[in-house]
């Protein structure tokens, strides 16, 4: 048996001694260069990718159904947000307007926009409710009362929704094509970084206020902050 | 430069190192964790302004406030309404899930005539002319007897309008559908000459004695007798539940008394004269107030005595004489007769056996006691004109044989239409059938005898908003709007002891082509002209209405309901209409309706060993509305399994007939069969097999169609030699491994 396996390690110790060995280095210097040339590559696409490419990608953009100008009708209102968006009796948030606040102003084709008539024609003579799409809204996990953030706390319309109300125009609505969130939520700077309040409402957002405040952090759960303030 | 594999691994490795400084990996995970938690089957509340409208709910004859809560014009939520007399902010599971019989897929959607053996929709002014062409032709040819309407119920005004019309065309034959109410109308104009609706104060009573009523299980006004069973507990009430089955009913009592089915009326006699013989009864209303007692008296000794009725019952002696020792013994005792839900008349002298026990301790008209409710007096249309026609038809004996020389008593047969339908010789004595807020095909014994003998009429007009048993049979469906959908009043809610009316009004607007009833009424009186349309002088049901209602219409719309909360019983000296003026526990009337006997179920014995009886739950209903898909949802697995009914039977019975639990098998009755799963119990009296109502529906939705057996497919009425009623409690059976 003992011959049979020094006979084998000779053989091999043979094999490895035919194989020149400069060859081998010269092969190893020329190709290390293309490696590293292709992880640069690699490296460089993918940040492309992540950066410019996913989020073209991730969203999908879509116009807002009629066109509305809120400078416009901010000048004409005395109450100013709340003209419109207001609370109802029961401490309830209108939300979006619905038709019948636009009808009292816009039963007749006023001015000569292509917007106005189409809005009118379309809309208001066929009592059909314009699908607004919401930037701001938050999934149906999170319960979120506009009366205790602006009646009990007092915070701004703009704290969270910044400066749409001086707008000519409204933006395309761009939703996540994943979480069918807007993408608001997360924010537009798509590594999440935010310069305002109301770049991003995320939850880590909502839980800044809330701990800052100390709104109902005293949970039994989770010995820190209560989720059940905010999820159903 | 040579590409190879090495190149493509550190382009890779490029792109991870690349990818990881990028926000795409976060990102992801971020975005999938979220959709995670955003199915897109997952409900969601709307959005939209929330609001409350007071209403009442018609599902069942409980007569409950209801609280009706809407996101914009949708319905999302019904609750009991707050302070309501009757259920005070609680509800049942049927209440609860009422948005789905308004939302839900067996609504019938427009006004259908059936052609060639199918739907077909049509206008409602073709379908009203359809049938007013039919009705003033049949009139014109002396046959204005021959119309009929079925209805759930003879109270309110949409029952009232369909009865005043019948009678203005000139037909006798407006017939309510059966309830336990049939007989205790009658026990109570015998015995205290009065035409009332029974009443049970068991919210303060503290001996409740039911002799078989589902007390828990759907008797009277559901939620007001829960409230009152809380109630009981809380101050230390006694409900003993005698039946001979453990329903959920006995489960909960304080004690359940098994006994031989259809022998409680005897049972309560054996009671009643042991409490006779040890003098425990209410001495000055025996002596002062009541006639006959002392012929009573010995029939009850004679015929009675604790062991002929332990026999008869099954009960032991010692169990009859200390349930009468502490039923009289009790300061409110109360007993309550109508089996289950008290779908079923039951025979006459079993309810007045269960009467006179009230009776013997008093408490007629008293706290926690028997009440004799009047009848709602608040609509008083004008006086009728009659012409000829009409006079002439209402003089015709009714369909049903009801108030006749042989049924004097009965004012409804129902249970008789199959047999006055199909024996009749000749001639066709129903040409036209209204059917309005009632299912008979599912719900009267019998349904194949009853379906037969529909089929013999040839123009049915069913009002359900819901493609039920019986629209599927008829010629015409005018549907009525849902409950949500429309105004009506409930007035006298099952069993509750005062004078109360609830309104139900619109919380939304009607979802479909529908029409209320009442209006599809008024329409056709006007296109029948004359002295029919001078009988109905409004322009439409909600003005009919309100001008009925006067002035308790404000406090309606404003509470939900109109309660006399002053009302007071009559003390005994006024409370009894008879011809002594007292309450009589025998009379020359009385004597010739003959002495207690037992109701004996269809069927030979020999050939059918075992007796099938019924049994209701909450959780099924076998009325008019079928039960909604949340309900179906909750009936457990000891009474449907998948598609296939549960029977239960006594372990023992099994063993002997060699099923096991859990085995299919065939279930045979004089009247058909139908293959069930064994569940054997010890909660059952040996010998019987209990089905669950309300299952084995053909129609309504696919929710509900489809699962288990209609009870009343299987089984027949029995009629009450007194009164005509149906006294059957059950009918025989044979089961056999399948």
């Amino acid at each position: 048996m003992s011959t049979v396996d020094e006979q084998s390690k000779a053989a091999s110790g043979m094999d490895e001694g035919h194989i020149p060995q400069g060859v081998e280095e010269k092969k190893q210097d020329g190709s290390s260069a293309t490696i590293i040339l292709f992880f640069v590559f690699g490296f460089i696409a993918s940040l492309i990718v992540g950066w410019v490419v996913f989020p073209k990608l991730l969203y999908s953009s879509r116009p807002q159904p009629v066109e509305f100008n809120h400078l416009v009708h901010n000048e004409m209102v005395d109450e100013g947000c709340e003209s419109c968006h207001f609370f109802r009796e029961d401490g309830s948030y209108s939300g979006v307007p619905t038709l019948a606040q636009c009808i009292d102003c816009h039963e007749e084709v006023q001015g000569d926009s292509e917007a106005e008539e189409y809005f009118v024609t379309e809309y208001v003579q066929r009592y059909r409710e314009v699908p607004w799409l919401v930037y701001s809204r938050q999934p149906p996990c999170v319960f979120f009362p506009h009366s205790a953030h602006v009646l009990k706390a007092g915070m701004d319309c703009v704290t969270c929704h910044g400066s749409i109300g001086e707008s000519e125009s409204l933006r395309p609505y761009e939703q996540n094509r994943i979480s069918r969130y807007s993408r608001d939520i997360w924010g537009h700077n798509i590594a999440g970084i935010s310069r305002n309040s109301w770049d991003r409402m995320k939850m880590d957002d909502c839980a800044e206020c809330h701990q800052r405040e100390n709104v109902n952090q005293a949970s039994v759960q989770t010995k820190r902050g209560g989720c059940f303030v905010c999820h159903h | 430069m040579k590409i190879d594999r090495r190149s493509f691994l550190s382009f890779a490795i490029g792109g991870a190192a690349g990818t990881a400084l990028t926000p795409l990996p976060w990102k992801l995970t971020d975005d999938m964790s979220i959709w995670s938690q955003m199915w897109p089957w997952t409900p969601v509340p709307a959005r939209g302004a929330v609001t409350v409208v007071k209403s009442a709910c018609t599902l069942c004859p409980g007569g409950c406030g209801i609280n009706v809560r809407k996101v914009d014009d949708r319905v999302v939520k019904i609750e009991g309404l707050p302070d309501h007399p009757v259920n005070d902010g609680s509800l049942c599971t049927l209440g609860l899930a009422g948005a789905q019989l308004l939302y839900g897929p067996r609504r019938v959607k427009t006004p259908l005539k059936k052609v060639n053996g199918r739907f077909v929709a049509i206008s409602w002014e073709d379908a009203l002319a359809e049938v007013s062409e039919k009705l003033s032709d049949l009139r014109a040819k002396g046959g204005a007897h021959t119309v009929a309407c079925i209805s759930s119920s003879d109270r309110g005004t949409v029952a009232e309008l369909l009865a005043r019309f019948l009678r203005v065309f000139g037909s006798p034959n407006f017939i309510r559908m059966p309830s336990s109410q049939d007989a205790y109308e009658v026990a109570l104009y015998l015995t205290q000459g009065v035409r009332a609706i029974p009443g049970f104060d068991v919210e303060h009573s503290d001996f409740v004695l039911s002799f078989g009523s589902g007390l828990l299980d759907g008797w009277g006004s559901p939620v007001y007798l829960f409230k009152a069973h809380s109630q009981w507990r809380d101050q230390g009430g006694k409900l003993i539940q005698v039946e001979p089955r453990l329903s959920r009913t006995a489960a909960k009592a304080d004690q359940w008394v098994p006994i031989n089915p259809g022998t409680e009326g005897a049972l309560a006699l054996g009671i009643a004269g042991v409490i006779i013989k040890e003098s425990l009864y209410d001495e000055k209303f025996v002596n002062s107030h009541s006639s006959g007692f002392q012929e009573w008296k010995r029939l009850v000794i004679d015929g009675f005595s604790p062991e002929i009725v332990s026999k008869v019952t099954g009960v032991k002696v010692t169990v009859i004489t200390e349930l009468a020792r502490s039923f009289a013994r009790a300061n409110r005792p109360l007993a309550t007769g109508g089996r289950g839900k008290g779908t079923s008349p039951g025979s006459l002298k079993e309810v007045l056996a269960v009467h006179f026990l009230n009776a013997l301790v008093g408490n007629l008209g008293q706290k926690g006691g028997s009440w004799a409710v009047p009848e709602p007096e608040y609509i008083d249309w004008p006086e009728l004109e009659m012409e000829q026609a009409a006079s002439t038809g209402n003089q015709q004996t009714r369909i049903d044989g009801a108030g006749s020389d042989i049924y004097t008593h009965a004012r409804y047969l129902a249970n008789r239409l199959p047999e006055a339908l199909l024996t009749d010789p000749g001639y066709q004595p129903v040409q036209v059938l209204f059917i309005s807020e009632a299912n008979p095909a599912y719900s009267l014994p019998d349904t194949t005898a009853f379906k037969d003998a529909v089929a013999k009429i040839p123009m049915k007009v069913s009002f359900s908003s819901y493609l039920d048993e019986t629209a599927e049979l008829a010629d015409l469906v005018l549907p009525n709007h849902t409950y949500l959908e429309r105004y009506e009043d409930v007035p006298a809610p099952s069993g509750y002891p005062l004078p109360i009316i609830s309104l139900v009004r619109p919380v939304v607007e009607p979802k479909f082509n529908s029409m209320h009833t009442g209006d599809a009424v008024i329409q056709l009186a006007k296109a029948l002209g004359g002295s029919i349309s001078k009988a109905f002088p409004w322009d439409s049901y909600e003005e009919c209405l309100e001008e009925t209602l006067g002035d308790k219409w404000e406090s309606l719309m404003e509470q939900g309901y109109w309660v006399d909360s002053e009302y007071e019983a009559p003390g005994w000296s006024e409370a009894f209409e008879t011809a002594s003026e007292k309450f009589e526990f025998t009379s020359r009337e009385i004597s010739a309706l003959g002495n207690y006997s037992l109701v004996k179920p269809e069927g030979d014995e020999a050939f059918f060993p075992l007796v099938l009886i019924p049994f209701d739950t909450m959780r099924l209903w076998s009325g008019y509305v079928g039960s909604p898909p949340f309900l179906i949802k909750s009936v457990e697995d000891t009474l449907l399994q998948k598609n296939e009914v549960l029977v239960e039977i006594h372990a023992a019975t099994a063993d002997s007939l060699g099923l096991g639990s859990g085995s299919t098998a065939v279930l045979t009755t004089p009247k058909g069969k139908a293959r069930v799963k064994i569940r054997t119990t010890e909660g059952i009296m040996p010998g019987l097999i209990a089905l669950p109502r309300g299952l084995g529906h053909t129609a309504n939705d696919r929710f509900l169609a489809g699962k288990g057996v209609n009870y009343n497919r299987l089984a027949g009425p029995v009629e009450d030699g007194a009164t005509g009623h149906d006294a059957a409690w059950g009918i025989r059976a044979r089961l056999a491994k399948a």
